[in-house]
């Protein structure tokens, strides 16, 4: 017990003095999953209104496998990477694999469905009678998809968040595309899960606790946003 | 030939395999305003749609100022453009009245100075300037209703549609829209169309109604022509004529005939030969009581007893029963001075031109 007590004082002392190699860790793990993040939400913003906008055969069965895939596992998407960037894979050639790149690509792949949708659920929230008002008032398609996400915007938020939030917890993906290669391809999940089979509890629980900490603010805003 | 303003050639639509609208074939002319009136669900809003070019028809064409507009993305967005639609329970955009108010011209691309100066002469119009600023969620649906109007006029629309405007709201708020709205069809030059289930809203702001029942339009005139000389019974019972008596003409001298209801004999103006099968249609505020024999030039004075009577509103519903049932209304005042009581023998008088007699088809 007095063992994981020191593990705890050590670690706040860790995120308190802002240790370098704590900060380094926390800082790239940020910038890959707000990056995995943006593009994800440049790709499912528009094709959620496609999608949501437009009527087609096939789009119901479209909408309830992007669901299915809101549970998609980390590992399955790991491998799923790793063997097309993988030398033998079919885009071997880029010579990605191991970097934070992939680690992007990997997260984008992850989190598209749930931001998807989500952001279809928010739009198909929003009063039928918004967009016909919209419509009766002379808007064309795009400024009726504008303000169609204008009234969704708190539920299409929430669902970018929940994208990110989804991005940087994760672990299987990271650890299998990136391969947890210090001041390179190491993040805050990664290290926790290294540095805990190694018994180094300190840096795992400063770690942890940003980790938890980022978790709160994530959870705040939404709140936030859904109380609105 | 002169195109009007708004046409429809056969029109229908359909949800699934239910016919909402039936061959319609309507015209709207320049200028002109026009209730639609029919029961609930008569497909009313459902052509305010297809005439707004909200949905399109699954059959027959559609022409708005000479051009078809049935189909084709750019061409029904220019002509939507030069309309706006006040729907039945209307929705405000989750932003101030103001920008609520400027939509419709901003997406026209209309100059700032104009976007603004046009707003505030909308909430002028509509008597909401201090709520501008107000976040237009946060209104009553009186208010809310205002607020629409507000922003289909601001883009100074051709043709306004309107449906059901007062349907949702207390006495005091509907007032004060039907002023709102008797103040702009009476001011400007719009073509109004707007559907009501009111019939004396119909008849206080259009100048023509059409009547819809089930999905088709029965028949079109002015309010005096529908409300006097409706041309079936469906749009009798629509614009309240109580009485409508199924009978056979048994004589005639000149225009004058007598209708044998079976149990009596109307007396009417009609054009139908001895032995055709006709409806009699009496307004029940066209019959007069009396509690002795009535020497007046009326044609039709029957003996009856009163077997209900039940207050509506202001005025007291009489039933009496004359041989043949027959509905009067009276003012309160009559009916305390008459001391109509149930079981009472009564006698009720109409005028044989009071008589709308149309073909009986079954």
């Amino acid at each position: 017990m007095t063992e994981i007590w020191q593990g705890l004082v050590t670690a706040v002392k860790l995120i308190i003095s802002l240790d370098p190699e704590v900060m380094q860790i926390a800082g790239r793990s940020l910038a890959i999953s707000a990056s995995s993040s943006a593009i994800a939400a440049l790709l499912c913003l528009p094709l959620g209104a496609v999608i949501h906008f437009n009527r087609f055969p096939g789009k119901r069965t479209l909408i309830n496998i992007t669901q299915t895939l809101f549970s998609l596992p980390t590992v399955a998407v790991g491998l799923f990477v790793f063997v097309i960037f993988s030398s033998a894979g079919p885009l071997g050639g880029f010579g990605i694999l191991f970097s934070p790149t992939v680690m992007i690509v990997g997260q984008v792949v992850l989190i598209t469905p749930l931001m998807l949708g989500l952001i279809i659920s928010a739009l198909s929230a929003t009063d039928k009678a918004i967009t016909d008002t919209a419509v009766s008032l002379g808007a064309s398609g795009f400024q009726m998809s504008m303000v169609t996400f204008r009234e969704a915007r708190f539920g299409v938020l929430a669902g970018l968040i929940m994208g990110f939030g989804r991005a940087i917890s994760e672990v299987g993906l990271s650890l299998m595309v990136g391969g947890n290669i210090r001041g390179f391809t190491r993040t805050i999940t990664t290290a926790i899960s290294l540095e805990t089979s190694k018994g180094d509890l300190e840096l795992a629980l400063a770690l942890g606790i940003i980790l938890i900490f980022i978790a709160l603010v994530i959870n705040i805003g939404l709140n936030r946003i859904q109380q609105r | 030939m002169s195109m009007a303003l708004i046409e429809t050639v056969n029109i229908t639509q359909k949800y699934g395999r239910q016919e909402i609208i039936k061959n319609i074939n309507l015209k709207v002319d320049q200028g002109q305003v026009l209730a639609l009136i029919g029961p609930t669900g008569a497909g009313k809003t459902t052509l305010l749609r297809l005439l707004d070019l909200l949905e399109a028809p699954a059959s027959g064409s559609i022409f708005f100022d000479g051009t078809e507009v049935t189909s084709g993305k750019r061409l029904r967005l220019q002509a939507r453009r030069r309309m706006s639609f006040v729907l039945q329970k209307p929705v405000v955009f989750n932003m101030s009245v103001a920008d609520n108010i400027a939509c419709g011209l901003k997406w026209r691309k209309e100059k700032e100075a104009t976007v603004s100066q046009r707003v505030n002469s909308a909430l002028e119009l509509v008597g909401m300037t201090e709520y501008s600023s107000r976040n237009a969620r946060t209104l009553s649906g009186g208010e809310t209703q205002l607020v629409a109007i507000a922003r289909a006029l601001a883009i100074a629309p051709e043709v306004l549609f309107l449906d059901e405007p007062t349907a949702n709201l207390d006495p005091v708020s509907a007032a004060r829209i039907e002023e709102v709205l008797a103040h702009i069809i009476g001011g400007q030059k719009t073509t109004v169309v707007m559907a009501t289930h009111d019939m004396s809203q119909g008849q206080r702001l259009a100048g023509r109604i059409g009547v819809i029942i089930n999905g088709e339009l029965l028949q079109t005139g002015s309010p005096s022509d529908i409300f006097s000389t409706p041309r079936d019974t469906r749009v009798a019972e629509l614009v309240g004529v109580g009485n409508i008596l199924s009978g056979v003409i048994a004589s005639r001298d000149n225009e004058l005939v007598g209708i044998d209801v079976g149990g009596g004999l109307i007396q009417a103006i009609s054009e139908h030969g001895i032995g055709a099968e006709v409806h009699a249609l009496i307004r029940p505020e066209d019959v007069t009581l009396a509690l002795h024999k009535d020497t007046s030039s009326a044609r039709n004075t029957f003996e009856g007893i009163i077997t209900r009577i039940s207050p509506v509103g202001a005025l007291v519903r009489v039933e009496l029963d004359c041989g043949f049932p027959l509905l009067t209304v009276v003012t309160r005042q009559s009916a305390r001075d008459l001391n109509l009581e149930a079981d009472n023998r009564v006698y009720a008088t109409f005028k044989a031109t009071a008589v709308h007699v149309i073909k009986r088809w079954n």
